[in-house]
């Protein structure tokens, strides 16, 4: 049988690799001493590599992200977990005013190799405030790297790579994605400024561009498509800031349709982004029809399951997108 | 060893001539130096404000030179200090290079941010100032990281946080001691208590007007004293940062002082609404530089006619670094982008 790795497995993979093999490597949050806020994502990190290096703190997001600010521009390269995005936004200042223009605002004269790990957990009726991403609020800033893996070998090589990266990083995982099993490969180092939007499935019909949890959606589409006779070309995109969409244009050349499907709000979102930049980017006359985005409806997350099921994203609404940009 | 609030906020006291007992002539003078330094490059900047030549907003430390000079030399390099908006007086404590801050508040390449901060970023690694910011509070979290950094290179280094009375109005500031406490970093924490936030009265803004009992509610060591005495607080620190270097604890010092300018800018008396001008004439007269000085000449140590000297040949030094300064390029257009990402 071939050997399997799980979403979860990638990330707790990659620490072990950053602690085993960096020693200017330590990670501080809430819970880690007891990490089900993380579900199995660090287990047992602190039996093994010491409670000096996975470090758990009191509950002070702010003084904690600027703990990690800190101590990265003292020489380590620290990550600070976050396992809701929305408890993060106490410490906005520290990432996006600090961190992000740390380097720029003292000419080179100094860096920030810090990661923020943002973890999205939200459904099962947890309501408008334990449910958010916001990624496209952290994409918006100069400075900072922001990260979204969708298969279990980017949520692991990427972890990496953010923390050997010499900028500041967003990471941000999916829940959703925990159970994600893939076959496993071995780990591979990796430049952060050279990862680029990749190419999941190939087709001329239409192009489709997922982003870390919608890319899973995505994909099965795209692979169900497959047997009606219909070929997608389908992106997952990766890296959101600085963002790359060179591969994307080309594709929508050939295609003429362009679909974005970002599980956040529409309004200055990363959907709006991305077609943006492409519509910027490309040919106009090769266009078929008007690009479509798929984004939450503009409320916050509702609690009550039965609104949960019309708020969130589904495989339908993609099917659907899809059919309308193939029809037009 | 604290002193009583009540008469530290009280200009009509501590206007006698400070203790140098058991202090080196070489260090004596050294303090005596840098505060020149400090006061003359800050005069320099106001004059250049006041003609329009520096744009970027200037909060300037004339008044408060002993409490960066008193921190500076009881540092060492590899120690690592994060400032605020008025900052110029820590980070020429450190290094008393004035041409590196005058061409940074002028936008030079030069300078030591390369013109990319001005006057409210400025940095000097290589002595110890590992940045500052103008966010209120912003660096406390940042200088308690550096301490823990400090503690895990286990090399007896620690981080200095320097902040006003305003930033203890900041929920960073509880977040931080309490860390810093309950993980016993190696930080020192310098309220430079100056009374005034930009524009209000410590009285309008907090129930006390001493930012010390945030430290006693942390259960970290605290001192409240006479900001305007360096030779007092450099006894005081070296004692301190002796012991945090050893025992890895944090310490709170609250030095009392009194800016002579506005709040930003190179005005002495109406700022950002405030007339203080009865205050400030009394608080003249607790000057940290002719304090030390009528200490020193009382104890022979030093003349008037060398003070003399010494202020003459500094303010000297200051005119060929700043005309210097002026003459310096600005940064390259691609400079624009080019610090954006490390690569």
């Amino acid at each position: 049988m071939t050997k399997k790795i799980t979403y979860a497995d990638g990330i707790l993979e990659g620490f072990e690799y950053l602690l085993e093999n960096h020693k200017d490597f330590f990670v501080i949050g809430q819970g880690l001493w007891s990490p089900w806020y993380v579900g199995s994502t660090m287990k047992d990190l602190d039996k093994k590599y010491g409670k000096e290096r996975v470090i758990d703190c009191p509950v002070s997001e702010l003084a904690t992200t600027g703990a990690t600010v800190g101590a990265a521009i003292c020489g380590y390269r620290p990550m600070i977990v976050h396992p809701r995005v929305d408890f993060m936004l106490l410490a906005v200042d520290q990432i996006v005013t600090q961190a992000a223009k740390w380097r720029y605002m003292f000419g080179g004269n100094s860096s920030c190799p810090a990661t923020f790990r943002a973890i999205i957990n939200r459904g099962g009726e947890q309501g408008a405030q334990h449910s958010q991403s916001l990624h496209s609020w952290f994409a918006h800033i100069p400075g900072l790297r922001v990260v979204m893996p969708y298969s279990a070998k980017d949520a692991r090589n990427l972890l990496i790579s953010s923390v050997l990266s010499d900028d500041p990083v967003m990471f941000i995982e999916d829940r959703w994605l925990y159970e994600k099993e893939e076959e496993y490969t071995e780990i591979e180092i990796i430049d952060l400024k050279d990862v680029t939007p990749q190419r999941l499935q190939s087709g001329s019909d239409a192009t489709v561009v997922g982003i870390s949890y919608t890319s899973m959606l995505c994909e099965k589409v795209v692979q169900k498509l497959q047997t009606e006779n219909v070929f997608c070309d389908m992106f997952d995109i990766r890296v959101l800031n600085p963002l790359n969409v060179n591969e994307i244009v080309k594709s929508v050349e050939q295609t003429g349709r362009l679909l974005v499907v970002d599980g956040d709000w529409a309004s200055c979102g990363m959907a709006s982004e991305i077609i943006t930049r492409v519509v910027e980017e490309m040919d106009l006359s090769k266009l078929k029809a008007s690009p479509i985005r798929i984004t939450l409806p503009d409320a916050p997350a509702p609690t009550s399951k039965v609104l949960e099921e019309s708020y969130y994203i589904t495989e339908f609404d993609i099917y659907n997108s899809i059919q309308k940009l193939l029809n037009s | 060893m604290n002193h009583d609030v009540a008469q530290l906020v009280d200009p009509m006291q501590y206007r006698q001539s400070v203790s140098i007992d058991g202090v080196d002539k070489h260090i004596l003078v050294d303090m005596l130096r840098k505060m020149i330094v400090i006061r003359k490059a800050e005069e320099k900047i106001a004059q250049h404000v006041e003609t329009g030549e520096i744009v970027c907003p200037c909060h300037l430390g004339i008044g408060q030179e002993a409490v960066g000079v008193a921190v500076g030399l009881a540092m060492r390099k590899t120690d690592r200090a994060f400032g605020a908006h008025r900052s110029h007086t820590h980070y020429l404590a450190l290094n008393e290079d004035t041409y590196s801050l005058f061409a940074e508040v002028l936008g030079k390449y030069s300078g030591c941010s390369r013109g990319m901060g001005g006057s409210m970023h400025i940095i000097d690694n290589k002595n110890g100032f590992r940045g500052s910011v103008p966010i209120v509070g912003a660096t406390i979290p940042i200088a308690t990281g550096a301490g823990l950094a400090a503690k895990m290179d286990r090399t007896g280094d620690i981080a200095v946080s320097y902040f006003g009375d305003g930033a203890c109005e900041e929920g960073v500031l509880h977040e931080s001691l309490n860390m810093a406490s309950v993980m016993n970093l190696p930080v020192l924490y310098v309220c430079e208590n100056n009374l005034f936030s930009s524009h209000l009265h410590i009285e309008l803004r907090q129930p006390s007007n001493t930012t010390a009992r945030f430290a006693d509610s942390h259960k970290i060591k605290y001192c409240t004293v006479d900001g305007n005495d360096v030779v007092g607080m450099y006894k005081l620190l070296k004692d301190e940062i002796s012991e945090m270097r050893n025992s890895s604890r944090p310490f709170y010092l609250e030095a009392f002082t009194y800016r002579w300018r506005g709040h930003v800018g190179h005005r002495e008396d109406i700022d950002v609404g405030v007339k203080r001008s009865d205050d400030l004439q009394s608080w003249k007269l607790r000057d940290p530089i002719q304090r030390l000085l009528n200490s020193m000449i009382i104890n022979e140590i030093f003349t008037q006619d060398e003070f003399d000297e010494l202020s003459n040949s500094i303010q000297m030094k200051i005119n060929t670094d700043w005309s210097t300064a002026t003459n310096a390029e600005y940064p390259e257009k691609d400079f624009l982008l080019s610090p954006v990402y490390a690569s």
